[in-house]
């Protein structure tokens, strides 16, 4: 497995600030980042789960960027900004399949950087666009290598230039997850009134995760944290890893979680479809594979309140392989997914 | 007939780390199944139980994509180039 070195230094306690309040009227995007709404996902659940289990999504695609990343991207900036490493002269540069990119473009543009993004070439078309609507450069690296290339990559124009960028590195940047710890904790602890037992989110750079786990055991230690990820290291969830043959973030400590679930492409882009058809709500391919996760996990509970994150809605992916066949799906496959996984449960025992 | 086929950093733990390998056939179904003959466990990453290409995975023949052509049909010549690409891919550095 490999590993890259820690190469952002360990934050200062005045670093960390409280929680934040949601502003009353914003003056800029940025303070509209953050304070999503917490969804009870009710009809495709229906019959499936005991009368005291309840699954909640946080629905991430309501930041401003559309996604989960406009948090740690707006504190990996703000923390660059204070320390000196992000001045004017500098440009932005990082990798990223895409919603990370599209928040750094977005602050880039209200902060007045310029940003240049590392992707594989075969990101979605949808996110290219965004990213060059935002004044952003895209930067193409080999589609075979996948993410890990574009971070390699970006490593490699980095070091050849570094008086040019500021490299916020979100891998291993503690504050994408401090981001997390600050905001999605404290509002999913207050949207749940602290009932919250079981918290399930998709590991990318594991900043979700790490911050949002780390926040809620301070504030019970009993709830437990769970960890989603690819189940093959040849998969088509957009954005995630399968951390044993990935470059492991440096912000990853898997001693900090109480379990790991892997879910299969196909079974994430079956729910996608069933959260639109149930809930009204289209998602991408990392929310249905959150989505798999909390339901396996929470049809085995006798009591418990499950929240996950759904980091972005799907409309960035409508020309991706996500909607291949999809008009084939019908409702009754739900239940069909369900039993499968009843099958695979058995089979285990 | 002797084409090559790219590899993606997720499949290589089955050729040995190689990134471009060669394999026999004049189709692409039959290109995946010499690729299963010698690298064991590469067709069930690529095709379902149906033996139709996984939704995920994008099979290029010499730059196009076979979806536009005649899918796993399409036929392929001596010499041709094919490249694997996941939707979007992890892979160890």
């Amino acid at each position: 497995m490999a590993t890259i070195s820690q190469s952002s230094p360990r934050l200062r306690a005045d670093e960390v600030s409280g929680e934040v309040v949601p502003a009353a009227h914003a003056n800029s995007v940025l303070e509209l980042i953050g304070n999503t709404p917490l969804l009870e996902i009710t009809r495709l659940t229906e019959g499936i789960l005991r009368p005291r289990v309840s699954i909640f999504a946080k629905l991430e695609g309501f930041n401003p960027g559309g996604s989960v990343k406009d948090r740690p991207a707006r504190k990996m900036l703000e923390i660059g900004l204070a320390r000196g490493d992000l001045r004017p002269g500098k440009v932005i540069i990082d990798s990223s399949s895409g919603n990370t990119g599209i928040a750094l473009a977005m602050i880039g543009a209200t902060i007045g950087y310029p940003v240049e993004l590392v992707m594989p070439a075969n990101a979605s078309r949808e996110r290219k666009k965004i990213l060059e609507a935002f004044g952003a450069k895209p930067i193409y690296s080999e589609q075979l290598e996948g993410s890990d290339g574009a971070i390699r990559l970006c490593r490699k124009i980095v070091a050849e230039n570094p008086e040019r960028y500021f490299k916020p590195d979100q891998y291993n940047n503690e504050a994408n997850s401090l981001a997390h710890f600050e905001t999605t904790g404290p509002e999913i602890w207050r949207q749940t009134e602290g009932r919250v037992t079981h918290f399930v989110a998709t590991i990318g750079t594991s900043g979700t995760v790490m911050g949002t786990g780390r926040f809620l055991k301070s504030r019970d230690p009993n709830i437990k944290i769970i960890a989603v990820e690819p189940d093959d290291p040849m998969h088509g969830l957009e954005g995630l890893k399968y951390m044993a043959a990935s470059i492991v973030p440096g912000i990853y400590h898997e001693d900090e979680l109480d379990d790991k679930m892997p879910v299969s492409t196909e079974d994430a882009y079956e729910m996608v479809y069933a959260l639109g058809q149930f809930e009204g709500i289209l998602v991408g391919q990392s929310s249905g594979a959150a989505m798999v996760a909390a339901l396996k996990l929470a049809r085995d509970l006798n009591e418990g309140c499950v929240v996950t994150v759904f980091p972005d809605f799907g409309d960035k992916y409508l020309s991706t392989n996500l909607w291949i066949g999809w008009q084939e799906w019908r409702r009754e496959r739900l239940q069909r997914l369900i039993r499968k996984w009843n099958v695979s449960a058995n089979a285990t025992t | 007939m002797p084409v090559r086929v790219r590899v993606p950093t997720p499949l290589r733990r089955f050729t040995a780390g190689i990134d471009e390998v060669p394999a026999d056939g004049d189709s692409i179904r039959s290109v995946l199944e010499d690729l299963e003959r010698r690298h064991p466990g590469m067709s069930e990453r690529l095709l379902d139980e149906k033996g139709e290409l996984r939704r995920f995975v994008n099979i290029y023949l010499n730059g196009d994509d076979i979806r536009f052509l005649n899918q796993l049909n399409s036929k392929v010549k001596d010499g041709d180039d094919i490249s694997i690409v996941p939707a979007i891919a992890g892979g160890r550095s």
